[in-house]
């Protein structure tokens, strides 16, 4: 394999894939959970440049929307609405971290496996095609009733999301149900 | 012409979705196990958008990860209510400590 043959888009690809899987990395081995969760936000924009390299623009974009701007929030007030949680002591490994590591080792080797041996097609357009109009289109002919179920899914977490939440301790002067 | 195609981007989310495994199965805190699903939806999506983009040409996969994104938000969701109601029935987070359903 000749480096001479790489372009400049094929070392930003490793660049940025690389960027996504050291901060993922660190996300899943820092003791302090904090300092996890801001790891994580470094892997959501490497995710989504990596869609960006995809020619999904849509796709990066919502992915900053709703990943960055609004999962990422809920995960640190869950950090930081929750007791004693950022000590290190707290968010020790359980006793299985071997195990653990023997299971994602075993699947990784299958994964790069078969992404390694099959021989893929590649029919794709070489060049950048804007995506959003036709998942517009996409969305209100073949996706509608799709489309439409996601909204009475998104309701009915919204409600039940709100009874847990809610929950009391019994002695206490409400009950949430 | 680019040298960057399918398999680069498989082996990229194959490793994300390593990384997210090993976060579920040792870490005992329920954030901490939060983020690990995170890792592993994002290494599916990146799978899907990489198919859609170069197998079919089309824009199903992109379609599939938008719904995807949006029932990941609805997840978090209902994991930070989880959260918030073992803070309080336990006083912990810790899930191996969360265990009266244990005969």
């Amino acid at each position: 394999m000749n480096l001479s043959e790489y372009s400049v888009a094929d070392w930003a690809f490793v660049a940025v894939a690389l960027f996504t899987v050291l901060t993922a990395a660190y996300a899943v081995f820092a003791q302090n959970i904090v300092r996890a969760v801001f790891s994580l936000l470094g892997t959501f924009l490497g995710v989504a440049l990596i869609y960006g390299f995809l020619s999904a623009d849509f796709l990066a974009a919502i992915q900053l929307l709703v990943y960055v701007g609004g999962i990422l929030v809920l995960i640190l007030f869950a950090v930081m609405l929750t007791s004693n949680i950022s000590e290190p002591s707290a968010s020790n490994r359980s006793g299985g971290l071997v195990t653990s590591l023997l299971f994602s080792a075993a699947l990784l080797f299958i994964l790069v496996t078969i992404a390694l041996g099959v021989p893929w097609q590649n029919n794709g357009p070489t060049e950048f095609v804007s995506s959003t109009e036709r998942i517009g289109e996409f969305l209100l002919r073949e996706g509608l009733l799709a489309f439409e179920v996601l909204s009475v899914v998104l309701v009915g977490i919204v409600i039940g999301a709100v009874v847990i939440a809610r929950w009391q301790d019994p002695a206490g002067k409400e009950t949430g149900s | 012409m680019t040298q960057v195609t399918l398999p680069h981007f498989l082996v990229l989310s194959a490793v994300l979705f390593a990384l997210g495994l090993l976060c579920v199965l040792s870490r005992r805190q329920a954030v901490a196990i939060l983020i690990g699903i995170e890792l592993m939806l994002n290494a599916a999506g990146i799978n899907f958008v990489a198919f859609s983009r170069y197998g079919t040409a089309r824009v199903d996969g992109v379609v599939f990860v938008l719904f995807m994104i949006a029932l990941a938000a609805a997840e978090a969701v209902v994991a930070l209510a989880l959260i918030f109601a073992l803070q309080r029935r336990w006083k912990t987070v810790d899930v191996t400590r969360v265990n009266s359903l244990k005969g």
